[in-house]
């Protein structure tokens, strides 16, 4: 049942995948974060409350959901990796890994500058802000092992380990603001009553959610393909997309 | 349009500084991941090019050397 998923298992074949999907995603990718950022930095409504200084949410957000995201899929192709030992799969992790980390530290970097002038200080050892950090620290320990090893093999293993392992944080992350008294405010959009959040603002925060999305798919395959590349670049496949040209990209 | 000129855009209605902050780190680090991934390409793909052109010259001074 599942025979048709075997080819992709491939190195070749899974770089012609990255190839054919990546031009989708930077087509959502690029219009989206035009439309997004012009309509959240001049269209949106200012708040009543925090006025244009809660614009940062539009790249706040998505930064932040997407980091815990891109986390999951790690885990998620971690265990792939481990289980039916699939050497794509563990390529993926360590693709997926810088770009979690950029994005980990962008929703810091952001919510930092929202916490100054909203709070008063760039950063508190709140439960949120604490375990969002340690997402980062995650993201760059998987980095950091994958290459204190000769050994490739070994490498990847310790790699994936970890990724699995960390997994525990993100449903932390997630409750931190119900489980602790923190300074960070609760869930807006994803209630169970529905969310609590203007139409004016949801819409453009929801186009930014998936055009950051489709950006970080971008880098990631590209990552990806480069992993591929490098292990693969021994192999006839690879020195006939070099010399062949027509299919080199 | 929230705003009603450009110096009052870029004001931010006084949160410039923070505002301005977040979107610039936001691209410069997107920015320099994708820079640096395009790049890793390029070079692999110049390796992968190089050692090609090498295999062809050892294989011809063995066939001149003949």
């Amino acid at each position: 049942m599942w025979k048709w998923l075997h080819p992709y298992a491939k190195a070749e074949k899974a770089y012609q995948v990255c190839n054919t999907l990546m031009p989708y995603f930077a087509v959502v990718a690029v219009i989206g974060l035009i439309v997004g950022w012009t309509w959240g930095l001049a269209y949106a409504p200012a708040d009543y409350q925090q006025k244009d200084s809660y614009r940062i949410i539009f790249i706040h957000v998505p930064s932040a959901i997407l980091s815990m995201g891109a986390y999951t899929s790690m885990a998620i192709t971690a265990f792939i990796a481990m289980v039916w030992q699939i050497r794509n799969a563990e390529l993926a992790v360590i693709a997926i890994a810088p770009v979690g980390a950029a994005v980990a530290a962008i929703a810091l970097i952001t919510g930092a500058a929202w916490g100054k002038p909203m709070w008063g200080t760039w950063w508190v050892w709140d439960a949120r802000l604490t375990t969002m950090l340690i997402l980062l620290f995650l993201y760059i320990g998987v980095i950091a092992l994958y290459h204190a090893f000769e050994d490739k093999g070994a490498a990847g293993r310790a790699s994936c380990i970890l990724a699995m392992v960390g997994v525990v944080n993100v449903p932390i992350i997630h409750y931190s603001v119900e489980w602790w008294n923190t300074l960070h405010q609760g869930s807006t959009i994803t209630k169970f009553d529905g969310s609590a959040i203007d139409s004016s603002m949801l819409y453009p925060l929801l186009i930014n959610i998936l055009a950051f999305a489709c950006l970080m798919a971008v880098i990631v395959l590209m990552r990806l393909k480069n992993e591929i590349l490098e292990r693969e670049k021994h192999r006839p496949w690879v020195r006939n997309l070099v010399s062949g040209g027509k299919n080199a990209v | 349009m929230q705003f009603n000129s450009l110096s009052e855009f870029f004001a931010m209605g006084g949160y410039g500084f923070y505002v301005w902050l977040s979107y610039g780190a936001c691209a410069v680090i997107l920015l320099g991941i994708f820079i640096s991934s395009k790049r890793t390409h390029g070079k692999i793909l110049d390796d992968v090019k190089s050692q090609i052109a090498r295999e062809a010259r050892i294989k011809k001074a063995k066939e001149q050397g003949l």
